[in-house]
């Protein structure tokens, strides 16, 4: 945990000179509709100054008396029946303290098991952390290593001896769904539409969500388009590496230090896998350097635990960039075949899908979410979507920001594209005259209650961008204009908040909601707003799990909408707490208290009693003791956010590179409780859109095992493959939150790839139907290879 | 099965100048300096994205040069001056580099944070009033998965503005 300490307002004085920003526009909107005295302002971040000195604490710089350091010995083989371990030379050799197999974890039993956020197969989760009978993916954990440092550890893993009995593998998404594929687990039978059809395949589930009658309106479209398109394994491609420390003490006691999305995810999954009760666990969640859905799951946190119990000593793992790629979930490849009809006169009458998704080494994937969202930004009453779930000898897939809508996206937004262009109609007037709004049907229900489709897509074509031409590309170069929108549902989910008032008017704020972008700062705004204080006043702590109520993982777009939530409902119970003292300072009864925004309590029988928060909370000590509010809440009102982009680009039609010249995106954000944390994730997120758009994938060779292991060949955006990202941000407020909070981190990853697809087609002519749109991708469209 | 190779794990002292104080650390020859900066000397603000380089998490200013501290031994570091993120700002203020991106929130997880003001901080120094293009080229060896780098590149013409307003602006 980070203590900040007590800061000025600002960090920059007044003096400082006015800026001037040399970019390619640059320009950041915000379309608002409602102002507040806390929200919607900038201020510094909490937690900005240990961050920006090196004194923030993540998990990988936790260091602890007698530490030691382990490793993970990872199989060579996509897919092998492990037919011996031999441990005994690595346990001999020098500096090591603890060899662990899943001899050392406890039997899982083969059952469904409820967690924070879903269903899990406890023998699945367990089998994932270190492998039992077969390995089902390079990069498999085997074993792990704790040694007095991490270089003794690997030479440790390298005395392991493991025979394997290497099995046919499948790594390819379409290659694994044919009759006859090697099968990842042997003896699976297709689940279709809830019932078992013993047909023994990779394909573990097929459900269909349905409104209406697709087939008979398809009848009635005068155009229709039909296409498929694929995409490839991504990673979520966090910086800091995944990592866990444990200390199983002699008492039984467990502690983890991790970088998680979710202690207390964190701390079920790691009992559940350990066998020990959720009590014995506390997870202590260190500074977490970027998630994006891949660090909900647990990988080291039970590894690190049962080193620890084999040597007495606290233990820290830390995997390396190599590991990370191929050991912990990747977002899914994906398999699309989309199908739209319209009128002649624009007007969208059918849609059908079906959605094939890898889930990697064991069941489970993001089609369902996949469904939900594909047809979302469109008004349909009959549609149709099938989804299938398919194993590959790949890593277990785990969320990746909206997961599951991006590739969704990337098909049905070149459908819709190509359908207008067929009809004649401009792009964004096909959308708008098509849009989602309040009481539109959802392919998956029910109506949506108040969303923001049309308010975005009409901000887009407002913008200086979407105004502007396409200008002049360098000779030989050709530049083309593409939109999309994407959605997402966003997600509520349990959140505890509690706030102690301290004798000189500021508060204290205690919350389980890990900070991975600014959320200390969105939550303690939010705090501020309702007591009438400054939001420096305001002293945030994310804290253990022993220390806070049960608190969701950071994810789903959920924290600012649910964690707030929670923080203005303790607000609140302090505000209330407050005017009874403030009652009792003046010996009248509590209803004549009442408490304006600029921090004043009043008293409404007698014009000249006031008192401020600041000198009512030195009173506290002579009215009754400590005040403290709690909010624990677990809301329901969480309002979806559609968002769409705007991107130019240049393409060299002889090389098949794509330039991003020019990016704009507009986002519903409900209410932006601090924008440029805000415009930070809409503009994160289009850049991570921009990689798995146009670079990033993984290369899986013959043998099953991915050939780019690292940042080099893995290649993410750098500062020099993007501009500045134009945002504008919408406010069209969900009712179900005070200030009209949506969530905002995940939707900006929904529209990018398909808008850069649609931008390649406007510049090329031709239509891109697989991701990444790299050179070689573009060169063979282009018929040149 | 890889043989394991035998290769001497002997201590060596090194004695070199970090963040303005002399420090004496005991370095086997396989630890890189980041390795023994982060886990000898406990200097743990430089981070660790990659240990292969490719990165800047781990930048440091080693004898005048930026470097990836993955990619230097601790050994190497014999006699050098080193400046890490925690000496950046030797006076104990904020260097502008870090006020300018608290005030710009150009920082979101914040891990790739300090080897961005690292790495900055060199390019402030080479050029008083870069342009937006030559701060996205100076910067291309720092990844950051977060920020989409707007509000970075924002930061970094920020700072230079507060270090040396320039009269045309
Ligand atoms: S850790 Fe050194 S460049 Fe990534
Ligand atoms: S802020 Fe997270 S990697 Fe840059």
């Amino acid at each position: 945990m980070t203590q900040t300490a007590d800061r000025p307002a600002s960090v920059t004085p007044a003096t400082s000179p006015t800026r001037v920003i040399d970019s390619n526009g640059g320009a950041n909107r915000i379309i608002s509709t409602g102002e507040y005295r806390v929200v919607g302002t900038r201020p510094v971040r909490h937690d900005g100054v240990d961050k920006v000195t090196g004194r923030a604490v993540y998990g990988g710089d936790t260091r602890l008396a007698g530490l030691l350091y382990g490793k993970v010995l990872r199989s060579p083989h996509a897919h092998a029946r492990i037919k011996r371990i031999d441990v005994s030379k690595a346990r001999a050799l020098d500096g090591v303290h603890a060899v662990v197999t899943h001899e050392d974890l406890p039997k899982a039993e083969d059952r469904e098991v409820h967690m924070g956020e879903g269903e899990g197969n406890l023998k699945h989760m367990s089998d994932n952390i270190l492998a039992s009978d077969t390995v089902l993916y390079k990069g498999h954990a085997v074993a792990a290593v704790a040694a007095a440092n991490v270089h003794i550890a690997e030479v440790a893993c390298k005395l392991i001896e493991v025979e394997y009995e290497v099995l046919p593998a499948v790594t390819d998404l379409r290659a694994a769904m044919k009759d006859g594929a090697p099968l990842v687990h042997p003896g699976t039978t297709t689940v279709s539409l809830g019932k078992d059809t013993g047909k023994v395949s990779n394909i573990t589930k097929h459900f269909r969500m349905q409104q209406g009658d697709p087939d008979a309106a398809f009848a009635k479209a005068d155009a229709i388009v039909e296409r498929e398109y694929v995409t490839a394994t991504v990673h979520q491609g966090y910086i800091e590496p995944t990592n866990a420390t444990a200390m199983w003490n002699r008492d039984g006691l467990i502690t983890v230090w991790t970088s998680t999305q979710g202690a207390f995810n964190a701390r079920d999954s790691t009992a559940m896998i350990l066998g020990v009760p959720v009590s014995r666990v506390r997870c202590v969640p260190q500074e977490i350097g970027g998630g994006f859905g891949g660090k909900i799951n647990v990988y080291l946190e039970p590894v690190a635990a049962i080193l620890s119990r084999e040597s007495g000593r606290p233990v820290k793992v830390i995997m390396s960039r190599a590991e990370v790629f191929q050991a912990t979930g990747p977002g899914p490849a994906s398999w699309t075949k989309v199908k739209f009809g319209a009128t002649k006169d624009g007007k969208l009458v059918a849609a059908s899908a079906e959605i094939a998704m890898e889930s990697g080494a064991y069941p489970g994937s993001d089609t369902g979410a996949a469904a939900a969202c594909i047809f979302a930004a469109y008004n349909l009453e009959d549609m149709r979507v099938d989804g299938y779930d398919v194993l590959t000898n790949m890593p277990k897939t785990a969320p990746y920001r909206a997961p599951g809508a991006p590739q969704a996206a990337f098909a049905a937004e070149q459908a819709i594209d190509e359908l207008a262009h067929k009809l004649g109609i401009d792009v964004v007037e096909f959308r708008l005259k098509n849009a989602s709004h309040e009481g539109t049907l959802q392919v998956g229900g029910p109506r949506f209650k108040r969303v923001g489709a049309i308010e975005v897509l009409e901000q887009t074509k407002a913008t200086a961008h979407w105004n502007s031409p396409l200008g002049t590309p360098r000779p030989g170069h050709k530049r083309g204009r593409g939109l999309a929108i994407g959605f997402w549902f966003n997600i509520g989910l349990e959140s505890s908040v509690s706030i102690s008032v301290n004798a000189n008017g500021a508060v204290t704020l205690i919350e389980g909601s890990t900070d991975i972008g600014g959320s200390r700062a969105s939550i303690s705004m939010q705090a501020a707003e309702i007591l009438g204080i400054r939001v420096e006043d305001v002293r945030p702590n994310v804290v253990d799990t022993d220390s806070i109520g049960y608190t969701g993982v950071t994810g789903g777009s959920r924290t600012t909408f649910a964690t707030g939530i929670a923080a203005i409902e303790a607000a609140k119970s302090v505000i209330t707490q407050m005017k009874a003292r403030a009652a009792k300072v003046w010996g009248v009864p509590a209803d004549d208290v009442t408490y304006d925004q600029n921090g004043t309590f009043s008293c409404s029988t007698d014009a000249g009693k006031h008192i401020s928060f600041q000198d009512l909370a030195a009173k506290l000590d002579a009215t009754g003791g400590p005040v403290t509010g709690v909010g624990n809440v677990n809301p329901q009102g969480a309002g979806g956010a559609f968002a769409t982009n705007l991107v130019d680009v240049e393409v060299d039609p002889e090389t098949g590179k794509v330039d991003i010249i020019r990016y704009t995106a507009v986002q519903d954000a409900g209410k932006a409780i601090h924008p440029s944390y805000v415009e930070g994730q809409i503009q994160g997120a289009c850049v991570q859109g921009i990689g798995w758009a146009l670079h990033e994938e993984y290369w899986m060779n013959e043998k099953g095992e991915m050939a780019n292991t690292s940042l080099l060949d893995y290649r993410l955006p750098t500062t020099y493959d993007v501009p500045m990202i134009e945002t504008v941000i919408v406010e069209v407020p969900n009712p179900g939150h005070p200030f009209g909070v949506r969530g905002v981190g995940e939707v900006p990853i929904v529209p990018p790839q398909a808008a850069i697809a649609n931008a390649i087609h406007d510049a090329l002519g031709v239509r891109m139907t697989s991701l990444p749109m790299k050179p070689s991708v573009i060169l063979h469209a282009l018929g040149t290879i | 099965m890889v043989a394991v190779e035998s290769r001497s794990t002997a201590k060596t002292v090194v004695t070199a100048t970090i963040n303005g104080d002399e420090v004496q650390f005991l370095a086997e020859p396989r630890q890189t300096l980041l390795e023994c900066l982060r886990d000898v000397v406990g200097l743990t603000g430089t981070k660790e994205g990659c240990s292969d380089g490719n990165c800047g998490a781990c930048n440091v200013v080693m004898n005048g040069h930026l470097v990836n501290s993955c990619l230097v031994l601790g050994v190497e570091a014999e006699g050098a001056t080193v400046t890490t993120i925690e000496g950046i700002s030797p006076s104990g203020e904020l260097h502008p580099l870090q006020k300018a991106f608290l005030e710009e929130a150009a920082l979101q997880c914040g891990i790739c944070t300090p080897g961005f003001i690292v790495s900055a901080s060199e390019l402030l120094k080479a050029n008083a009033h870069p342009t937006e293009d030559q701060v996205r080229f100076w910067l291309a060896g720092n990844l950051c998965r977060c920020t989409g780098y707007d509000k970075i590149v924002r930061a970094v013409l920020h700072a230079a503005e507060m270090m040396h307003p320039s009269a045309s602006h």
